[in-house]
């Protein structure tokens, strides 16, 4: 199960090396600000910290503890695709008129 | 609660969002799209985590949910959009503070159920990891926050004994993870002290880190923290053993860091400069 975890993590880091090339300069915050997003997938981290195999049922510092990191991965999240969204949208409409 | 393969299945799907996501976000006429799409994958992860397990704690998921939710999308809203940079250094930080407390959490449960000294000592080394990368990432992007928002000063601050300060650091948390992992056996040290003494050095490294750092610079060292941030939640994913979190983590890491390399070049600056300049060599033309 580790090791089959270490391939999963190095076949998806090399696949990240590759996403990325040629970005144009105006892209760079948005696609920043969007991947920024993708690294609230924390969340699934945080839920699962509160459910099933991993909650002590009751036990007040594990509840803090996941509450916590559930509210702070969902602001990553949401706040993050919504911003990246509000900076496209002007990225757009300001690019319609010099098409290149 | 349900079928595994049908969970792994659902976060297959999710992971495939996510790389055509970031995909698109990199071409101009599609980058608006693509981050619909990354987050559609992100829906579908966090509704398959719903329904995965027997969620035992549901209303305080609820809680943070919501919480975060009405936060995260005020703030998105709200914001200047000559402020969005600094917003989305502060997003970062909290998703880092989100995987130091994924580790913690997981931590607390070895001493709760009394498991600690007979967990596996890479287990142990990864939740150091995570505490440390998410920790860092966490105050680093505050300062970063603060340096764009002039609500520290921007320029960049040093002072002496900069290196051995960070020499001392560095050494504390190899310490700190020996001490909690490989020798835990031999020395009779409370685990849980160690713990919170090895999150407040991790704070203390990502202030370090930044503060030496220029305002000019701040877009390439939040980049670097967003890169950063994907790899404490890839290595929370090792603490839980979970595949999507492994995965996207390490494409925003890795995806983070040819981003950040990208910038340097477009400012025709080099990294090493970036993150060095603040040190030793150049004492004497600190700008504004």
């Amino acid at each position: 199960m580790g090791m089959m975890l270490v391939f999963v993590l190095i076949l998806a880091s090399f696949l990240g090396f590759e996403l990325i090339s040629k970005v144009p300069a105006q892209l760079h915050t948005p696609l920043m600000s969007g991947s920024n997003a993708i690294s609230g997938i924390t969340v699934v981290g945080a839920i699962l910290s509160l459910s099933g195999a991993f909650v002590i049922e009751g036990e007040v510092m594990t509840i803090i503890l996941g509450t916590l990191s559930v509210f702070f991965a969902t602001i990553n999240v949401v706040g993050g695709y919504m911003v990246t969204d509000r900076m496209l949208s002007m990225f757009n409409t300001g690019k319609k008129g010099d098409q290149s | 609660m349900m079928n595994e393969t049908v969970i792994n299945g659902l976060y297959i799907v999710s992971a495939i969002f996510f790389v055509f996501g970031l995909k698109m976000l990199g071409k101009a006429e599609q980058a608006r799209k693509g981050n619909l799409i990354s987050a559609i994958g992100m829906l579908i992860a966090i509704v398959t985590a719903l329904i995965s397990q027997s969620v035992l704690e549901w209303q305080w998921i609820a809680v943070g949910m919501i919480a975060g939710s009405i936060v995260g999308a005020l703030a998105a809203r709200l914001v200047a959009m000559t402020a969005m940079p600094e917003m989305v250094a502060l997003f970062n930080g909290f998703g880092g503070a989100a995987s130091l407390l994924v580790g913690w959490s997981e931590y607390h449960r070895y001493t709760v159920t009394n498991t600690y000294m007979e967990a596996n000592v890479l287990s142990l080394l990864i939740i150091i990891l995570t505490i440390v990368i998410g920790g860092a990432t966490f105050t680093g992007s505050i300062v970063a926050w603060g340096k764009l928002s002039e609500k520290i000063p921007s320029k960049a601050i040093q002072y002496p004994g900069q290196q051995f300060v960070n020499v001392l650091i560095a050494a504390s948390l190899i310490g700190a993870a020996m001490l909690f992992g490989p020798l835990r056996e031999s020395l009779n040290v409370d685990s849980y002290i160690l713990v919170i003494v090895t999150i407040v050095i991790a704070c203390i490294l990502g202030i370090t880190f930044v503060i030496p750092i220029g305002g000019g610079d701040m877009p390439v060292v939040i980049s670097l923290l967003n890169s950063f941030s994907g790899m404490a939640a890839c290595a929370a994913g090792f603490v839980i053993s979970n595949n999507v979190l492994i995965v996207a983590g390490a494409l925003v890491g890795s995806s983070g860091i040819i981003l950040t390399n990208i910038m340097c070049k477009s400012m025709n600056r080099k990294l090493t400069n970036v993150l060095f300049s603040g040190f030793g060599a150049t004492k004497a033309s600190t700008g504004g």
